[in-house]
């Protein structure tokens, strides 16, 4: 039947994508990419494209409902979320919007991006230890007693000592009887994962190149979890200094002064050698700034040390640079001629605004790698 | 039918309770089209709903919008279509495969309840019933122009004039050919222009040469023709004033016109929401409970009843609205509980007790579905008692708190709010006043204030779809804060200017 709707829909989606018909590109509603965060889950918009028509300023409307409350109570959630409206386009009051888990939203993310699976590297050594409840015992917990088995060892003894009745079939366990439901732990060797995220917080990486650098790491995080069963995060931050920090600090600090690129680099290394065989692990550094280096000398040993040591231990290296005002880019320029645009084991990516967050991720997750 | 669709005849089972509940439905005295029940799984259903009820539509992105919405909603487990049908004759009804049998037969009690009121309702008499054939041939017609024209020119010609789709008159079809266009009536006679007055008549030609005063006469008329208004009154169906007044090709002429035949299509619909959900479950659960249903089928109805009955907080829910004013509607008139007598009747405990025993319940709701919409409904049938029991109120957008907030549970406010939001579907007024403004060929536009004022934003991207088609410039005339303002759309730039 009514197969056309999919050639309306692969239309649609070219459209979001901004791929034709760019005029109606304004019209899209995203919001924000990342909605309000739950425990596991998160709240994504489902983009939309609104056609204008002649209508009311929807805040001015209101309108009628039903339910408890007296006046000046808040109504409950309706299809329109206040505050939600400031953002992303006009008219995002009538954003779409859906509850989704973290792993949901990793396989939208892969299918969006067409995001290859990644394939591990290393050896399996990583031992990961699950308990299933397999077994049965003879000690344990209440909670955990088994009463078929239970009533069965009663019968059984019963039966076996005479007493019971056919005719009056009552089985009453005693203390011996009681079974339980018991685990066994199974060890599996696992491919495990580690992303090092480097944040240059010089004077010149300001809040808007910050979100961009946070909505990033969120969706790299999403897409390497859906990947790796165990996965460990660390945080750098520098400027002319560099020093490993949580992740609230990593997205909040804003330090003043120069940059020197290599201490970031020479504290990753470190990290690695400390914590992370290359042999047992995939690792992943991601390196954000804005481009602006302290001196040509400083890139030089920024280079030196990703060639000598940093890329023979790592999946893929990953440079991100977010535009910035003040940022020269010449840190880009810098590595692009050192290592070409197609070079296996270095991802550069730039980041010029929001919109630009959804390519850079496929740039640098797009390989599989 | 069936196979063109690829969906499947009803399975004996089925059938079978189909044969039952209609003869019910039959029973109970509703009156329907012959319906064809169809079974489909999920994803046929997103895309006939995303298609707007109907198989074969113009290739459209917003078709493509809807399916995503849908079949996202589904796979997600937010969502499910459980009914659908289409306002033909005969009906089309849609069955979804995976529902289970109780669903099957409520659904089937509710689609009687919508094809009855298809068939009796008075806004729905002027419909296109062959609209299955309509839209398919405007399928083929459109599809048509893209081979000539380019997919992309002809639809982004209909997302043009999608933007001002709502631009008609949902009381057109009920007034159609009361308006009698008197071209030549006011010819005025008494001054015959340019003619010099003699007494001789002798000397007339002489003195008033004929040719000269055809001339004169010619002129005169021009200046008239140039004088008289275009639209003579305010109009409120723009789209047809672009059709006979717009510079469109014959294609473009023929795509508005599409959308316009679609939009007529569509306002019955949009203009009988509560009275139609509240109809159909209205019927659905009379049949259901009493007679339709097994002891084993109980629980599920109830579940299912109950979950579109639901009332998000903030929202009404047109189904439960609609259904409950059914019902007390026909108890008032089951007991007598209605005119001047009742009314003005103050004491509470005798209103509570009032009961003339009537029985005209039942007959008077077949009226009210017969000559109401949703307009008429709430405003004849809202009752205060009503508003009480079910808690409505009114909110608002407090800027303070930047959330909506409850305002009020006056019944005269709720019901003014209510009829508010129903009257013009919610949409302002607009009406095109003049196609030659300022003497340029320029379109003007009149936002008949009501207390609301337009969102500019969105005005002046509607304007510029607008201006695609006048392809002069476009003002409309409106109200912000209380002055008069007159929104520009010129050559592609946008001003406003106080009047």
């Amino acid at each position: 039947m009514i197969y056309n709707i999919k050639r309306d829909h692969a239309r649609f989606r070219s459209i979001v994508k901004g791929r034709i018909k760019q005029d109606l590109k304004k019209y899209v509603t995203h919001g924000e990419m990342i909605g309000r965060k739950g425990k596991d889950t998160v709240t994504i918009p489902i983009p939309q494209i609104e056609i204008p028509r002649f209508r009311f300023g929807d805040k001015d409307a209101g309108g009628v409902g039903q339910g408890e409350g007296k006046p000046g109570d808040p109504v409950g959630q309706g299809d329109e979320q206040p505050g939600q409206g400031e953002a992303g386009n006009q008219g995002a009051d009538h954003l779409l919007e859906v509850d989704l888990t973290l792993q949901e939203l990793a396989e939208i993310l892969g299918e969006e991006l067409e995001l290859p699976k990644i394939e591990p590297r290393g050896h399996k050594t990583v031992k990961s230890k699950t308990e299933r409840y397999t077994g049965i015992a003879s000690e344990g917990p209440n909670s955990l007693r088994h009463f078929k088995r239970t009533f069965k060892e009663a019968l059984k003894r019963q039966i076996a000592t005479g007493t019971y009745n056919p005719e009056r079939p009552v089985v009453i366990p005693v203390k011996r009887d009681l079974r339980y439901r018991s685990w066994k732990t199974e060890v599996r060797h696992e491919n495990n994962a580690v992303i090092i995220y480097m944040m240059d917080v010089s004077g010149s990486m300001g809040d808007e190149q910050k979100e961009i650098v946070r909505t990033e790491a969120f969706w790299i995080d999403t897409w390497l979890r859906s990947q790796y069963k165990g996965i460990e995060t660390r945080y750098i931050i520098h400027d002319a200094t560099a020093r490993e920090v949580d992740e609230e600090t990593f997205f909040k600090t804003r330090e003043s002064g120069g940059t020197l690129i290599s201490s970031a680099y020479k504290l990753c290394e470190k990290i690695i050698e400390t914590d992370y065989a290359p042999s047992d692990w995939n690792i992943y550094p991601f390196h954000f700034s804005d481009g602006d280096n302290w001196s040509g000398e400083d890139t030089r040993l920024c280079l030196e040390l990703m060639d000598k040591s940093l890329l023979n231990k790592c999946n893929v290296f990953c440079y991100g640079q977010v535009e910035s005002r003040y940022g020269s880019g010449q840190f880009y320029k810098d590595l692009k001629e050192h290592y070409g645009g197609e070079h296996d084991s270095v991802i550069l990516s730039k980041i010029e605004n929001k919109e630009g967050i959804l390519q850079s991720i496929k740039d640098f997750l797009g390989k599989g790698r | 039918m069936s196979s063109e669709y690829m969906s499947s005849a009803l399975p004996p089972e089925l059938a079978r309770y189909r044969d039952e509940i209609r003869r019910y439905a039959e029973e109970y005295g509703l009156d329907f089209f012959e319906t064809i029940f169809e079974m489909v799984d999920y994803e046929q259903i997103n895309s006939l709903a995303a298609l707007g009820g109907f198989p074969v539509r113009y290739p459209h992105w917003r078709f493509g919008m809807d399916y995503d919405q849908l079949s996202k909603g589904y796979e997600w487990g937010l969502q499910k279509i459980y009914e659908m049908v289409i306002n033909t004759d005969p009906s089309y009804a849609y069955l979804m495969k995976s529902n289970n049998i109780v669903d099957q037969k409520m659904v089937m009690a509710h689609v009687y309840g919508h094809v009855d009121f298809f068939k009796n309702n008075t806004w729905f008499s002027k419909t296109n019933r062959k609209m299955l054939d309509t839209m398919a041939n405007h399928a083929v017609k459109i599809r048509n122009y893209m081979d000539l024209y380019g997919q992309d020119t002809v639809e982004n010609f209909i997302d043009h004039c999608l933007s001002i789709e709502n631009l008609i008159d949902p009381h057109l079809p009920f007034t159609a050919g009361s308006k009698t266009v008197r071209e030549e009536d006011e010819e005025p006679r008494a001054i015959e222009a340019g003619r010099l007055k003699s007494d001789r008549n002798y000397m007339d030609r002489y003195i008033n040469p004929p040719e000269f005063l055809e001339e004169q006469r010619k002129r005169q008329r021009e200046d008239r023709q140039k004088l008289r208004k275009n639209p003579p009154t305010p109009q409120k169906d723009i789209l047809q004033f672009l059709l006979e007044n717009a510079p469109l090709e014959d294609w473009q002429q023929e795509c508005l016109s599409i959308i316009r035949d679609e939009a007529y299509y569509f306002v019955p619909q949009m203009q009988t929401k509560i009275m139609n959900e509240g109809w159909a479950s209205y019927w659905h659960s009379k049949i259901m409970t009493r007679r339709a249903l097994k002891d084993s089928e109980v629980i599920d109805f109830a579940d299912h009843h109950a979950g579109t009955m639901a009332m998000a907080p903030g929202r009404i829910n047109p189904y439960k609205v609609g259904v409950e004013l059914f019902r007390d509607i026909e108890e008032r008139w089951d007991k007598g509980r209605f005119g001047k007598e009742y009314d003005d009747c103050d004491d509470m405990v005798a209103k509570a007790r009032w009961d003339r025993q009537l029985g005209l319940g039942r007959q008077k709701i077949f009226e009210v579905r017969r000559v109401c919409n949703d307009v008429t409904f709430i405003d004849e049938y809202l009752t205060e008692e009503f508003v009480e029991r079910f808690k409505m109120y009114t909110y608002a957008f407090n800027r303070r708190t930047n959330q909506y907030e409850i305002t009020d549970r006056d019944f005269k406010k709720v019901k003014e709010k209510l009829l508010f939001q129903l009257t013009n579907m919610g949409q302002p007024f607009i009406l095109v006043t003049d196609g030659n403004f300022q003497n340029k060929g320029e379109l003007l536009l009149w936002h008949k204030h009501q207390g609301l004022d337009l969102d500019v934003r969105w005005a002046r991207e509607t304007m510029r779809a607008l201006a695609e088609i006048w392809r002069r410039p476009v003002n409309v005339e409106t109200e912000v804060d209380g002055q008069k303002k007159l929104l520009t759309q010129a050559n592609g730039e946008f001003s406003e200017k106080f009047l």
